[in-house]
C-alpha cells in the first residue's frame, strides 16, 4: 500500500492530443485547478469592499501590499506600479502551484499515465513563465527609451558585447532551472524517503519542501522584477 | 542501451550533484557565518538579514541544482542512450 503511494515517477506524463500539439494532461489540470483557487480567492475578497477591512479582504489586501513590495524593492518609486500585476501574478502563481504540489495528496487520485503534481516540476511551465520574463524586461525597456534600449549591449565598453548577448539567453535559462531543479527535486527527495521509511522520517524533508517552494515562487518573481527594473534604468 | 553509455552516465550524475554541491556549500558557509557576524553586531537588523540571507541561499542553491538538472537529464532523458 505505501509503496503504490512512494512510487517514483519522472518522465511519465498523460498525453493530451490538441489541435495537433501534444500536452501535459496533468500540468494543465493541476495549472487550472491552481488559476481557479487565485481567482476564487481574488473575487472573493473583493466581492463586498469596505473602508475597514476585515476577514477575507484583509488578507487579500496584505497579499497584494507584499507583492506590491517585491516590485517596488527592485523596480523603484516611480516605475514599479504598472509591474505590480505581473510581478503579483508570477508570485502567486509560483506560489500556490508549489504548495499544491506539496500540499495535497495527489497520490491518491489515480491517473492512467503520469502523476498530478505541481505544475512547476514541469520543464514546459517553467520555460514558459521565464519567456514571459523576457518578453516583458525586452518590452518594458522598449517602451521606454525606444532604441536607445539596446545601447545596453555595449554599456560599460563594446568589450563586453557577447557577454551582454548571452546574458539574454542565461537569464530565462537559469529562471526556468532553478524553479524547475527545486521544486523537481523537492518531490524526489521525498518520494525516495517515503519509499525508504514511509512514515515519520520523510516529514522533516516535507517541511522544508514547503518552505523552499515559498522561498522559490519569492526568488522567481524578484529576479524577474530586477531584470524588468534593469531595462527600465 | 549500450552498457557503457548506462554506466557512464550513472557515474556522470553522480559526479554532477557531487561537484555542483562543492561551491555552493562553501559559499552557503562564509554566507551564514557573515550574517551571524552581522546579527552579532545588530541584532536589531534581525529581519532584514533573515530575509537576505534566505534570498542569497536559495541564489547559491540553484548552483547545485543546475547540477541536479544535469544528473535527472543523464538519468531519465538521456539523449544518448539511443
Amino acid at each position: 500500500m505505501f509503496f503504490s503511494l512512494a512510487a517514483v515517477e519522472v518522465g511519465t506524463h498523460l498525453y493530451w492530443s490538441f489541435a495537433g500539439f501534444t500536452v501535459h494532461g496533468q500540468v494543465l489540470l493541476v495549472t487550472w485547478l491552481v488559476i481557479a483557487t487565485i481567482l476564487a480567492i481574488a473575487v472573493a475578497g473583493t466581492l463586498k469592499l469596505e473602508q475597514i477591512p476585515k476577514g477575507l479582504q484583509n488578507f487579500v489586501e496584505s497579499v497584494f501590499e507584499y507583492v506590491a513590495g517585491i516590485a517596488k524593492d527592485q523596480i523603484g518609486e516611480y516605475e514599479y506600479r504598472p509591474w505590480i500585476p505581473y510581478v503579483g501574478t508570477l508570485f502567486l502563481f509560483i506560489f500556490v502551484a508549489n504548495w499544491y504540489g506539496a500540499l495535497v495528496p495527489w497520490k491518491l487520485i489515480e491517473l492512467p499515465e503520469g502523476e498530478l503534481a505541481a505544475p512547476t516540476n514541469d520543464i514546459n511551465t517553467t520555460v514558459a513563465l521565464s519567456l514571459l520574463t523576457s518578453v516583458s524586461y525586452f518590452y518594458a525597456g522598449l517602451s521606454k527609451k525606444g532604441l536607445g534600449f539596446f545601447a545596453r549591449y555595449i554599456s560599460p565598453t563594446p568589450i563586453f558585447l557577447p557577454i551582454n548577448i548571452l546574458e539574454d539567453f542565461t537569464k530565462p535559462l537559469s529562471l526556468s532551472f532553478r524553479l524547475f531543479g527545486n521544486i523537481l527535486a523537492d518531490e524526489i527527495v521525498v518520494s525516495v524517503l517515503c519509499l525508504l521509511v514511509p512514515l515519520f522520517i520523510p516529514l522533516p524533508v516535507m517541511v522544508l519542501g514547503i518552505f523552499a517552494s515559498s522561498v522559490q515562487a519569492l526568488v522567481f518573481s524578484t529576479l524577474s522584477a530586477a531584470y524588468i527594473g534593469e531595462s527600465l534604468e | 542501451m549500450n552498457p557503457i553509455i548506462s554506466a557512464a552516465s550513472v557515474i556522470a550524475a553522480g559526479l554532477s550533484i557531487g561537484l555542483a554541491a562543492i561551491g555552493p556549500g562553501i559559499g552557503q558557509g562564509s554566507a551564514a557565518a557573515q550574517a551571524v557576524e552581522g546579527l552579532a553586531r545588530q541584532p536589531e537588523a534581525e529581519g532584514k538579514i533573515r530575509g537576505t540571507l534566505l534570498l542569497s541561499l536559495a541564489f547559491m542553491e540553484s548552483l547545485t541544482i543546475y547540477g541536479l538538472v544535469v544528473a535527472l537529464c543523464l538519468l531519465f532523458a538521456n539523449p544518448f542512450a539511443g
